[in-house]
C-alpha cells in the first residue's frame, strides 16, 4: 500500500437487470467487466464475487456469448440481518461477438470471483498482411 | 415550501405540480410500506466496501464482495467494537497492444471501519477470503451473549 498515487475505490451499485420468466425469484445483477482485444484474441474479464467454478455457465452459440453465474447460499439459516448494503443473486451478461472465435481454444479461468476468458480468434479473422508486389 | 409560497401563481400551474409530486411520493411511501421487507436496507454510506452484517447467538459476520483482491493486499483491524478493514484492489497490468472495449473495473485504495452493536472478542475474530466474497467472523464477547435462565 506504498503507491500513493492510485485512486480510492468508489462504490458502485450493484446493477438489476430483468430476466423474464425465471422459475426461483431472485436478483440478477449484470457483472462489471473489461473487454480488451489484440490481433489474435479478445479477453473478457468479469468480476463474479461468489461464483464457484461449478457454477459457473459460459455459453457461445452463434457469436452470442453468455455468462450465468449462481450463487449458493452462503449465510446459516439461522443468521438474522443487521445491516444489508449489497444484495447478493446470479448474475447474467449476454454479449454478441462480431470476430469469428475458435471454439476449441477458449480458455476461461476463474480466480478471486474474477472470470478471466480468453477468446482466440479464427484463423481467417486475423488481420493478415497483403504484401504489394512491384511490377 | 418558501418556494410554493412565492411562486404560487395559478396561472404559472406551480401549484398542481407541487401537488402530483406530493400525491407520487405519497404513493411511493405507501408502497414502501406494503412491501414489509424485514430488513432494513441502507442506502448506503458511499464507501467502498459495501458490508452486510449478519449476526447469530455467537458471532457477528461480516461481509463484503471484494472480487480480484489478493489476501496479502488485504488489512483488517480490530480494536473495542470496531473493525476496520482497508486494501488495494490491484488489476494487472494488460497487454500495451491491447484495445480496450469495455472497462467497467474498478482498481484502488479503500478504506472502511464498522462499529458493532455489542461487545467482541477481539482476539478471537477470523476473516477468509474466498471466490471474491470477504468474510469476517467476529465472536461475540462473553458479557454479550444472550443467556438463558434456567427457571427451578
Amino acid at each position: 500500500m506504498a503507491d500513493t498515487t492510485s485512486k480510492e475505490m468508489q462504490v458502485k451499485e450493484k446493477h438489476e437487470v430483468n430476466k423474464p420468466e425465471q422459475t426461483r425469484p431472485a436478483p440478477i445483477f449484470t457483472p462489471a467487466v473489461d473487454i480488451f482485444e489484440t490481433d489474435t484474441e479478445i479477453t473478457l474479464l468479469a468480476d463474479l464475487p461468489g461464483v464457484t467454478s461449478d457454477n459457473l455457465n459460459i455459453d457461445l452459440n452463434d457469436s452470442v456469448l453468455t455468462l450465468t453465474g449462481d450463487i449458493e447460499p452462503f449465510e446459516n439459516p439461522d443468521e438474522e440481518d443487521l445491516m444489508i448494503e449489497y444484495e447478493v443473486g446470479q448474475y447474467y451478461r449476454q454479449f454478441t461477438l462480431s470476430e469469428i472465435i475458435d471454439q476449441n481454444k477458449i480458455e476461461a479461468n476463474l480466480g478471486d470471483g474474477v472470470l478471466r476468458l480468453t477468446l482466440p480468434k479464427a484463423e481467417k479473422a486475423k488481420p493478415r498482411k497483403i504484401e504489394v508486389k512491384a511490377g | 415550501m418558501i418556494t410554493s409560497r412565492f411562486f404560487d401563481f395559478p396561472t404559472l400551474g406551480w401549484r398542481s405540480h407541487f401537488d402530483e409530486l406530493d400525491r407520487m411520493r405519497q404513493q411511493i411511501d405507501r408502497l414502501m410500506n406494503d412491501t414489509e421487507r424485514q430488513t432494513f436496507r441502507v442506502p448506503g454510506t458511499g464507501v467502498f466496501p459495501l458490508l452486510n452484517l449478519t449476526e447469530d447467538k455467537d458471532n457477528y459476520y461480516l461481509r463484503a464482495e471484494l472480487p480480484g483482491v489478493k489476501s496479502d493486499d488485504l488489512e483488517i483491524n480490530a480494536t473495542n467494537s470496531n473493525i476496520s478493514i482497508s486494501g488495494e484492489r490491484k488489476l494487472p497490468e494488460e497487454n500495451k497492444g491491447a484495445r480496450f472495449h469495455r472497462r467497467e473495473r474498478d482498481s484502488g485504495r479503500f478504506s472502511r471501519a464498522i462499529t458493532l452493536p455489542g461487545k467482541i472478542d477481539s482476539d478471537k475474530i477470523s476473516a477468509s477470503l474466498t471466490n471474491g466474497m470477504l468474510t469476517v467472523t467476529i465472536p461475540k464477547a462473553e458479557s454479550a451473549k444472550p443467556r438463558q435462565i434456567q427457571i427451578h
